[in-house]
């Protein structure tokens, strides 16, 4: 602080006169734009800016002045000093976009760095393609049933209609468990469900029934001895054969997309009559299109619905069934039916968690 | 039933350039299942002449027998200087002068691309080649050449459709019902429909026979009307045994896949091709007394033609004579009355088995043969005669002799007739089917229909049509013949459905839920054998041991039916192991099969088989139920390995027992229910003190832990593996069903951290649980977030650390408040399991 100013004479206040604010704002701003980083601006706002800068000193000079003098030094010390804390302000915003700019790059890393710390789990895809299945029927309304994989053999066989002496009935086809007298096999087919619905439902009845069934082959590239179907049942008043084709169309779409075609066949099963095969036309088979067989269906046997009871004069139905491995080998192209049993990791894990 | 095209259409008039694949496109549409079309000799092209044998020079010098041959091709021959006879060198010896043969000349291509040239070998130009069947395509017979019967054909005729080159043959599988298409006449009369074209049918034309002379033909008799209702004998003498077989029979036996054998043999097998009547010829002079058809007396027995001797029971239909049984009716021939070399009287039997007694027969015996295929599905009730007369006429043509006779025994039966509704067909197809359609297709496939304008219609399938006995039956063909494709597509409108039962969501979620921990499901066979359960120490008395067998199994390692997922899992996870992938994590969800206590790995030997006529009582129902075991659905992993690779982060983090529990606690979350682990119970093969009990509201669901490390090592797994099995079926039961949101607290939280050492048998989650019942309603969460072990606590003993959370829905707790409830919650675990606070 200088002398008290006795005689009220700005210009006397020497550090009040216009060379000394402008060399003091030229000082200021020659320091801040010398900052080269925000330690140094820091540095420069302390000497320029601060309680202690030459402008600070200075504004408090403008208290000493006589009254008339008071409003022209206070305006040209205000102006000086906003100029600084201006050029201050920028300097700022100029110094920390030059920082993060470093510290970004500084910062970054190689993303490309391998992270399978979790590796990724699997459901096997006769589990999701057998869901994507019962879906599409669940959309149409229809329920999921399902039955014992050890079942009596009277359901398996007698209420299908399969007799006594029926060929599917040896033991080249059939487990039988306990003994081939026990009364109880493992189910050669999902039928079984069927009949358990009928028995347990009310009418109308529209099941889907996917499962495990069993037959005694060995294992190769094209057989095993577990695989799985997915049976539908429908019985109701007025049920036919268009209604069957309706059903397996929309079935084979929804699997297949929206080009696939069904061709029919004349077949024959002890559970169905009339009985039918079909075939699909896989657009997107792999080597082309083609024509794939599918499943078997056929309407109901009127023994069928007898033995559970069911007035065929009244209802009627339609069943249908399909083999979950064999839509996933063609939809898939799987070529080896072993790679479905065998439980090799990376089989499942092609597929994630949906087919 | 393998089906040359040649054949065929001397019974049907197929038009003329329809093409094999065609053809057996139509056949598909009749219901027959097309195998393949095999072209007989389709890439033989080029001069194929027949010759004949002139003379045969052995020639001795080489280490093979050789012969050189001059063979008359006549007017085929090229050769002006000399007509007709070319010089031929020939490997095959089956052959004398005079012998009628197949001769390739010089530029023709037989099967495999042999191209036939002029050349000069062992010593000789041989000028063409002595054909045999496998060089021509006709078959897999390469031991002699081929040697037509005389008369065959010219000399220098193309031999090509005298072999059977260009025919086609189609290989068609005939489903059960459709029995009658075991034959020519069958398929002939299925394609007649189709083409819209009349057919000759051989199995309803009677041939004339000389008229019977030279004594009194075989008697015959039938003791089992009910197993026979039809039985024919006709007797020719005199037959010439060395006759051989026309060449076209042959071919035509070795194009349907049988293997020509006699004359009299290979009439019996074409006959049955051509009209479905299995026949069997006895040599005459070998039988004893009349034929008489029978049941069999228990402990007879018998030798068939296969030359395994056979004991019999009552349920078998015999063919006997005085000595007893000399065939199995309908199934096989005995070995004693067999044709042979010198047989020239044959008795030809020809008859009507009943299917299931043929069935019951074949299956017992495990004897399938051409005539039980044909018995089991159902022979044309009538035809039996026609057929005999068609092969007496066959066997005297070629072998000569002449005819003495027929016996027969025949019961009356009464034709089948089934009432039909002439709008049933309509109905069940979905699109009207008018009357007059549905009686000429009736008519089509045999059936007569009493008066075409009754109602309903009264119909009377054909003899060949037994599988003909319900409305439904007429219906299919009604609409087979119509075709499928005619039909239109129509969506039937379901009653409204409820989705996915809880049940089967949750198994949905759990699998979802599993896969998302990273394990990867496996689906293995639910088969197991003693072995298994022994490395993993399961003991003998162990529930797991009581498992059902199979009569039949795959393996004989393997025959029983699993209990515990366990062992198949643990095979895949050895699979994966083996093939190089050393981290695991697997799962697999299915069932187990577990008998209850009064149930026997055998089952019962009488099992309830209730009628089918209607539905089943509700006492029988519930005695089928009691057959079968208890089929629980589980759920188990298995873990080896790293479950966190090592990696740039930093090191792998080894899979252990808690991975198991994990994957438990993962499950219970899935299903929503609320799982208690304890230290309890430690069955086999879990490690007793690595394992823990697995608890849904106070039942034993499952265990989860490190397996004991003498069954790892016993099982070939790797060191630690971990693994767990829930009884998801009955987590799923518990299930606690739609939540009830709670109202959330926008209060601040007050976080206290407490340290209590306790004895190192304390378990956690009883300390936790001190805590919770300490603390009371203002505890909203704890944590256990460290163990420590170490010199700041007294050995034998731990430290842990808890975060306790506490909040009220009304208020924000004061610090007073707070300390007490934490003050409340140390002391009980200090009263309840001898905690000290740590400072």
């Amino acid at each position: 602080m200088s002398a008290p100013n006795k005689s009220f004479d700005p210009v006397e206040v020497a550090t009040l006169s216009p060379d000394a604010i402008d060399a003091a704002v030229s000082d200021a701003r020659a320091a801040i734009d010398a900052a080269s980083d925000l330690d140094a601006l820091k540095e420069a706002r302390l000497g320029h800016a601060g309680d202690r800068s030459p402008l600070a000193l200075a504004n408090r000079e403008i208290g000493a002045l006589p009254p008339q003098a008071k409003a022209e030094a206070g305006k040209r010390v205000g102006r000086a000093r906003a100029q600084v804390r201006e050029a201050l302000e920028r300097r700022q915003v100029e110094l920390e976009d030059e920082r993060d700019v470093r510290v970004l790059v500084e910062e970054s890393v190689d993303v490309t760095l391998p992270y399978d710390r979790r590796p990724a789990g699997a459901r096997h895809p006769l589990t999701t393609i057998q869901e994507r299945m019962e879906d599409v029927f669940v959309a149409m309304g229809w329920e999921i049933a399902e039955g014992p994989e050890a079942e009596a053999e009277w359901l398996n066989f007698d209420a299908l209609n399969i007799g006594p002496d029926h060929p599917a009935r040896t033991m080249q086809d059939t487990f039988f468990v306990g003994s081939e007298a026990s009364g109880v096999v493992l189910r050669t087919h999902t039928s079984p469900v069927q009949i358990r619905t009928m028995l347990d439902r009310p009418l109308p009845i529209y099941v889907a029934c996917p499962g495990k069934v069993f037959r005694t082959d060995e294992l190769d590239a094209t057989h095993t001895p577990v695989f799985h179907q997915i049976e539908g049942l429908v019985v109701d008043e007025c049920i036919t054969v268009a209604d069957l084709k309706g059903t397996m169309d929309h079935f084979a779409m929804a699997m297949f997309g929206p080009e696939t075609r069904t061709r029919w066949r004349p077949s024959y099963f002890p559970f169905t009559e009339p009985s039918l095969e079909f075939d699909i036309w896989f657009a997107s088979a792999k080597g082309g299109a083609r024509w794939i067989e599918w499943g078997g269906c056929g309407m109901v046997n009127p023994r069928v619905l007898a033995a559970c009871g069911i007035d065929s004069n009244r209802y009627s139905g339609f069943a249908f069934g399909i083999g979950v491995e064999r839509t996933l080998m063609f939809r898939h192209d799987v070529t080896d039916m072993r790679d479905m049993v065998e439980g090799d990791i990376r089989f499942a894990t092609q597929f994630g968690q949906e087919v | 039933m393998r089906i040359p095209l040649s054949w065929l259409r001397e019974y049907v008039d197929l038009p003329a350039d329809e093409s094999p694949d065609a053809i057996g496109d139509r056949m598909v549409r009749c219901g027959l299942e097309l195998e393949e079309i095999v072209a007989v000799g389709a890439d033989v092209t080029g001069p194929l002449v027949v010759g004949r044998v002139l003379d045969v020079e052995e020639l001795t010098e080489f280490k093979k027998p050789i012969r050189f041959c001059h063979v008359d091709v006549g007017a085929a021959n090229g050769h002006p200087d000399t007509p007709g006879v070319r010089g031929i060198v020939c490997g095959a010896s089956n052959f004398v002068a005079g012998d009628l043969v197949v001769v390739a000349l010089p530029g023709a291509v037989l099967s495999g691309g042999f191209a036939i040239a002029t050349r000069e070998t062992y010593g000789h130009v041989s000028d063409g080649m002595i054909c045999s069947e496998r060089e021509l395509g006709l078959g897999e017979d390469h031991d002699g050449i081929i040697v037509l019967p005389q008369g065959t054909a010219e000399i220098g005729v193309d031999a090509g459709p005298v072999v059977g080159l260009g025919d086609h043959v189609l290989d068609v599988t005939v489903t059960p019902d459709m029995g009658y298409c075991l034959s020519m006449r069958g398929v002939a009369r299925e394609l007649a429909h189709q083409y819209a074209v009349p057919m000759r049918d051989p199995g309803t034309e009677l041939v004339e026979l000389a008229a019977p002379e030279g004594g009194d033909p075989h008697s015959c008799g039938v003791g089992d009307l009910e197993g026979s209702h039809l039985f024919t004998l006709r007797t020719i003498v005199g037959f010439d045994p060395s006759a051989p077989s026309p060449y076209w029979m042959r071919r035509r036996l070795v194009m349907s896949g049988m293997r020509p054998v006699s004359l009299a043999v290979d009439v019996t097998n074409y006959v049955m091709l051509e009209t479905g009547q299995p026949l069997h010829a006895f040599d005459r002079a070998k039988l004893r007394g009349p034929i008489v058809v029978r049941r069999a007396r228990t402990g007879e027995t018998v030798e068939t033609l296969d030359h395994v001797a056979r004991t019999l029971d009552d349920a078998d239909l015999l063919i006997t004579d005085d000595r007893g049984p000399i065939g199995l009716a309908g199934t096989m021939g005995g070995l004693d009355t067999e044709v042979d070399a010198t047989t020239s009287d044959l008795a030809l039997e020809a008859a009507h088995f009943a299917p299931a007694v043929v069935a019951h027969m074949s299956r017992r015996h495990k004897l399938s043969s051409e005539a039980s295929r044909r018995f089991e599905r159902g022979v044309d009730t009538v035809l039996a005669p026609y057929a005999s007369a068609r092969a007496a006429a066959l066997l005297i043509a070629h072998g000569g002799g002449h005819y003495v006779g027929m016996t027969a025994v025949e019961a009356p039966r009464d034709p089948v007739t089934i009432s039909l509704d002439p709008a049933l067909p309509g109905r069940v197809a979905g699109i009207p089917v008018d009357r007059a359609a549905v009686v000429d297709r009736l008519a089509a496939v045999g059936a007569a229909v009493a008066d075409p304008s009754s109602d309903p219609l009264l119909v009377t399938p054909p003899t060949w049509r037994p599988d003909l006995t319900d409305p439904a039956d007429l219906v299919e063909e009604v609409l087979r013949l119509g075709g499928y494709d005619a039909i239109p597509a129509t969506l039937p409108k379901a009653r409204a459905g409820f989705g996915l039962t809880e049940a089967q969501r949750a198994t949905r979620r759990v699998g979802r839920a599993l896969a998302g921990a990273g394990y990867v499901e496996g689906l293995s066979y639910p088969f197991v054998g003693a072995p298994e359960l022994d490395a993993l120490g399961i003991a003998a008395d162990d529930r797991r041991r009581h498992a059902l067998l199979l009569a039949n199994p795959i393996s004989d390692e393997q025959p029983a039916l699993r209990t515990t997922l366990l062992p198949g899992l643990l095979s895949t996870l050895r699979r994966n192991v083996g093939r190089g992938t050393s981290d695991v994590a697997i799962f697999e969800a299915g069932s187990v099969f577990l008998l209850r206590e009064e149930q026997s790995p055998r089952g019962v030997t009488d099992p309830p088989r209730p009628h089918v006529e209607g539905r089943p009582s509700d006492d029988d129902l519930a005695s089928l139920e009691a057959l079968l075991p208890d089929q629980p659905l589980h759920v188990a992993v298995a873990v080896a390995g790293l479950r966190e690779p090592g990696g740039w982060w930093g090191p792998g983090q080894q899979a252990t027992w808690s991975d198991a529990v994990e994957a438990a606690r993962v499950v219970a979350d899935a299903v929503g229910v609320d799982l208690d682990v304890c230290r309890g119970s430690t069955p086999a093969p879990w490690h007793p003190g690595r394992c823990a009990e697995l608890v849904v509201a106070g039942q034993v669901v499952g265990y989860a832990g490190e397996v004991a490390p003498r069954a790892c090592e016993k099982a070939g797994l790797p060191r630690r593996t971990s693994v767990m099995e829930l009884d998801l079926g009955k987590m799923i039961e518990h299930a606690r069903g739609p939540v009830a949101s709670a109202p959330l607290s926008s209060y601040p939280v007050a976080k206290e951290d407490v340290a209590l050492v306790v004895d190192d048998d304390i378990p956690a989650s009883s300390v936790e649980a001190a805590l919770v019942a300490g603390a009371g309603p203002l505890l909203e969460s704890v944590r256990l977030f460290d163990v420590y072990t170490g010199e700041q606590v007294e050995p034998g003993r731990k430290s842990l650390a808890f975060a306790l959370r506490f909040r009220a829905s009304d208020r924000t707790l004061t610090v007073d408040e707070v300390s007490a409830a934490r003050d409340a919650a140390v002391g009980c675990a200090i009263a309840a399991v001898g905690a000290v606070q740590r400072a």
